[in-house]
């Protein structure tokens, strides 16, 4: 068991940020915290780093309790914090000669586990950090976070304000890493991102809603679900909305998504029924719920 | 220490790579001196007075020939009976009026005291308390040049401010005041900003969780503003000594005991104050409100304690930067040593102490 | 220029000293459009649209918005078009009524009707006990609603919407897509600049944006067929490849 909690709970003045959060992470596993701005996943993360106390609750990570001992903790996890915590008038080389110095090693003692990365940005290695794109930024501030080879590795939302190549290049990296045996606890917004965790718990408003596989947390989605469009997107989702056997309407890209509360649902009815309301170009088919869908449907029940 | 050594180098790199706080190290010290060297004078000159001179006898006149002797006066008028004091002031032709009282001789030599009132424009308070303290000084003279061809300690009421000060410079008031300000400025919110600078960028966050010990974290962040504040302080001294003249009457060891003694308890505010502010621009505030203006205003550099109420009197008292001043004005323009400022000196490294203990207490270790 | 059209560019082009952030870029969106500005941090949306809004002058080209020319009517255009961000939404020390209030009267509505409008989203969104809150005190997605509801107060022409649901919750992200559904219906404008690409299948058309130019420009659907892939993610690392 590389990461333990147990029944996390944790204020700041009236707002409970994090309440009673039980999950374990194995070792080597990717496991991802999913869940909106505000939903306490960076809390959990600074309980996890040693940064902040829980008010209930304990956890470990790589076998050492959070409290007790915090500096072990220290010398042995990788921590990428949300914003990239890069020093802007530092060269990337320097800002990774500095961290390499402070965990009391050197860029060439561990070139072997960031060589995947920094080849990306050495180019750039006179360069500023001020002065790098988002991507760049993010792999600098990756390899900065790996330069001690920790066990554990900590990113705080990596992929946000990262465009889609960064992203991609960027969740291709943790797969090798996580093939090195690092043990890698990540949070991210975006539910596509979901899909490349081994495991992830959904959360929202500091509450775990569910904890399992990518595939059964779509999997667990409880309806049949269809797509629906129509020619005038509005009005169509208006007149979902109001038809009595609706369980869920959302609109999803140039889809709307469809739940029907009945077990017998006809999708004949569903047509019929818009076809009187003039809808045009009228298309239903049945999809296969997405995280995102099962994501909506914990959080409306909550 | 392979590890402070590159937090330090990391730092040294922030500075010289922020053409502000570049300025603020280098640029401030040697403006501030300039500008209250040459521009921002205390010094007067040809100040109009008028003169009711109620006696007219010989000391009187002794006395008037003094004061318009001097370059800093010139006797515009006199008068000759109450009512013209008041109009003489409402016309604004002079800034002050002396009116010596009836058998001013006779008074200073039977009863040993008599009696000046200096009457001054005080529109201008800041010339007016000036000009009252020139007044004082050319009396004080003409009282002791007086007192040396009697055997009878004859006594006319001064003002001993100026008493090391002879030439009336107020350069030599300015160059410790500015010394004490740059110390203060560059130490305590230098260091706070740097501090918090991390904390907004996040990378605090970063160095909390890194095998750094806190402690080695404050002495990194320290270390080069002790550094500067050093280099700072020698040039506001040669500068003060080779541009304006400025008398270095006593130990240069001791004056470089005590400003480091100065510099630790400013940087120790300046963590305290990191400790207290999220962002630079809080910790920028609350140096500035918190340390510079009681700096300026309290510490006596430029307005006399003497002369504040009661309750800013204790107030400065609390202040380090008081006693920083009254020991370097001590060292350079008194000569005098550890003997006479061991008092201050003792306060100081009290205040020092009680900064260090409380930043290293406040100092988290974790985020909150 | 015919009504039909809401925004029209043409050969737009901004310089920056010899950097060129926008490069001579052509489009034209529909009165009512739900229209898509894509592109990675840096290739040069930013700088377009600060264009469009009237708020950074052109180096050269054309573009007319809400029927006013970019160089000569900035203030016009300022008057006709709602702009927000997520870097900027609200006051936070304000409460919803009294941000309304103040961005109603800068663009010179009546007391009478910004008060009326404001009870109207207020009773829309359903949030009539927490009007008087201050909006730092309320969740990032109401935040967002909200100053989408302000952003429409003076019932502009066209919509700015610069990466308006970063970070926010699925639900909350839908309803926020309604709400742009919705006055799309009633003839608004909505131009969005994102640089997520899921974001990108709400919209009627979009264009995407490389290192100052635009390289694809069509409904997502058709974008989607013409590169032969699934998603609009897809599409951009296609383009973002090379």
């Amino acid at each position: 068991m590389s990461i333990r909690l147990n029944n996390i709970s944790k204020s700041y003045g009236k707002v409970k940020a994090v309440q009673a959060i039980s999950f374990e992470v194995n070792q080597g596993e990717i496991f991802g915290l999913i869940g909106p701005d505000g939903a306490g996943k960076t809390t959990l993360f600074r309980i996890l780093t040693t940064l902040l106390l829980p008010d209930i609750g304990d956890a470990q990570v790589d076998g050492k309790d959070v409290v007790k001992d915090y500096k072990a903790i220290r010398n042995h996890v990788g921590y990428m914090p949300g914003r990239f915590s890069l020093y802007q008038d530092l060269s990337v080389e320097e800002n990774l000669d500095f961290f390499a110095t402070i965990f009391g090693t050197s860029i060439e003692a561990n070139y072997e586990l960031i060589e995947d990365i920094y080849t990306q940005i050495e180019p750039f290695k006179k360069r500023r950090a001020g002065d790098l794109s988002g991507g760049m930024k993010q792999k600098l501030a990756l390899s900065c976070a790996l330069i001690h080879k920790p066990n554990v590795l900590f990113l705080d939302e990596p992929t946000t304000g990262v465009d889609p190549v960064s992203r991609k290049e960027f969740w291709e990296m943790l797969k090798r890493l996580q093939a090195k045996g690092i043990t890698i606890l990540v949070s991210t917004p975006y539910m596509d991102e979901a899909a490349l965790c081994d495991r992830i718990a959904l959360i929202q408003e500091g509450k775990i809603l569910e904890i399992d596989t990518p595939h059964n947390i779509a999997a667990r989605f409880p309806l049949h679900l269809y797509n629906i469009a129509a020619a005038d997107t509005y009005r169509l989702i208006q007149d979902l909305k109001a038809y009595t056997q609706a369980h869920s309407v959302f609109p999803f890209g140039k889809w709307v998504h469809y739940a029907d509360k009945r077990s017998d649902f006809d999708p004949v009815d569903l047509r019929n029924y818009l076809e009187k309301k003039n809808h045009k170009n009228i298309v239903i088919e049945r999809t296969a719920p997405s995280i995102e869908d099962t994501f909506m449907e914990l959080a409306q029940h909550e | 220490m392979k590890r402070f050594i590159g937090f330090i180098k990391k730092e040294f790199f922030h500075i010289f790579r922020d053409k502000r706080s570049l300025f603020i190290l280098f640029g401030m010290p040697i403006a501030q001196i300039l500008l209250f060297g040459f521009a921002v004078t205390n010094e007067i000159n040809n100040v109009k007075l008028a003169i009711y001179d109620q006696a007219n006898d010989v000391e009187s006149q002794k006395l008037i020939q003094n004061i318009a002797s001097s370059s800093y006066f010139d006797v515009e008028k006199m008068l000759y009976n109450k009512e013209e004091v008041a109009a003489t002031f409402k016309q604004g032709q002079v800034k002050a009026i002396l009116i010596f009282e009836p058998d001013f001789a006779k008074k200073l030599t039977k009863e040993g005291v008599a009696d000046i009132q200096v009457v001054t424009d005080a529109t201008e308070p800041n010339t007016a308390m000036t000009i009252t303290n020139y007044i004082a000084a050319i009396i004080k003279k003409y009282n002791d040049n007086f007192n040396k061809i009697t055997t009878t300690p004859y006594q006319i009421q001064t003002n001993s401010r100026m008493l090391y000060n002879p030439e009336l410079k107020s350069v030599f008031m300015f160059v410790p005041g500015v010394m004490t300000i740059i110390l203060m400025l560059v130490s305590a919110m230098m260091t706070s900003i740097s501090i918090t600078r991390e904390k907004e960028i996040g990378t605090m966050e970063i160095l909390l969780v890194s095998p750094l010990k806190p402690l080695q974290v404050i002495l990194g962040k320290v270390f080069p503003y002790i550094f500067l504040s050093i280099i700072n302080a020698v040039v506001i001294l040669l500068l003060g000594f080779f541009v304006f003249g400025m008398p270095m009457q006593g130990s240069l060891f001791l004056l470089g005991l005590e400003s480091i003694l100065f510099i630790i308890s400013a940087l120790a505010l300046g963590i305290l104050i990191s400790t207290i502010s999220e962002t630079q621009q809080t910790a920028m505030m609350i140096s500035l409100m918190g340390l510079l203006l009681p700096v300026i205003l309290l510490s006596g550099f430029i307005f006399p304690i003497a002369s504040m109420p009661k309750p800013l009197q204790w107030l400065s008292n609390i202040v380090p930067a008081t006693w920083y001043i009254i020991i370097i004005k001590g060292i350079m323009l008194k000569g005098v040593g550890l003997l006479t400022l061991w008092k201050e000196s003792l306060i100081l490294l009290g205040m020092t102490l009680f900064f260090i203990l409380l930043s290293v207490k406040k100092y988290k270790i974790r985020l909150e | 220029m015919k009504r039909e059209h809401s925004i029209s560019v043409k050969n737009l082009t901004k310089k920056f000293g010899d950097f060129t952030a926008v490069d001579a870029i052509s489009f034209t969106v529909k009165k009512g459009e739900i229209f898509g500005f894509l592109g990675a941090n840096g290739a040069g949306k930013t700088t377009a649209m600060k264009m469009l809004i009237g708020i950074s002058k052109p180096t050269s080209g054309e573009a007319e918005v809400a029927g006013f020319d970019v160089y000569k009517s900035t203030e016009k255009i300022k008057k006709n078009i709602g702009y927000m961000s997520q870097k900027f939404a609200l006051y936070d020390d304000l409460t919803v009524r009294e941000n309304a209030q103040f961005f109603g009267g800068i663009y010179g509505l009546s007391k009478k009707v910004i008060k009326e409008r404001t009870q109207a989203f207020i009773s829309e969104l359903g949030i009539d006990d927490i009007a008087d809150h201050l909006v730092g005190s309320l969740p990032l997605g109401w935040k967002q609603k909200l100053a989408f509801s302000v952003a429409l107060l003076h019932r502009p022409q066209i919509i700015f919407l610069d990466e308006p649901t970063g970070g926010v919750d699925p639900i909350t992200r839908r309803q926020f897509w309604e709400m742009i559904y919705k006055q799309a219906h009633q003839g608004t404008t909505i131009f969005v600049t994102t640089h997520y690409m899921d974001e990108a299948e709400y919209c009627d058309r979009v264009s995407i944006m490389v290192a100052g130019k635009i390289e694809a420009l069509d409904s997502p659907e058709n974008l989607r067929k013409q590169f032969a892939v699934n998603s609009m993610n897809e599409v951009f690392l296609k383009l973002a490849r090379g």
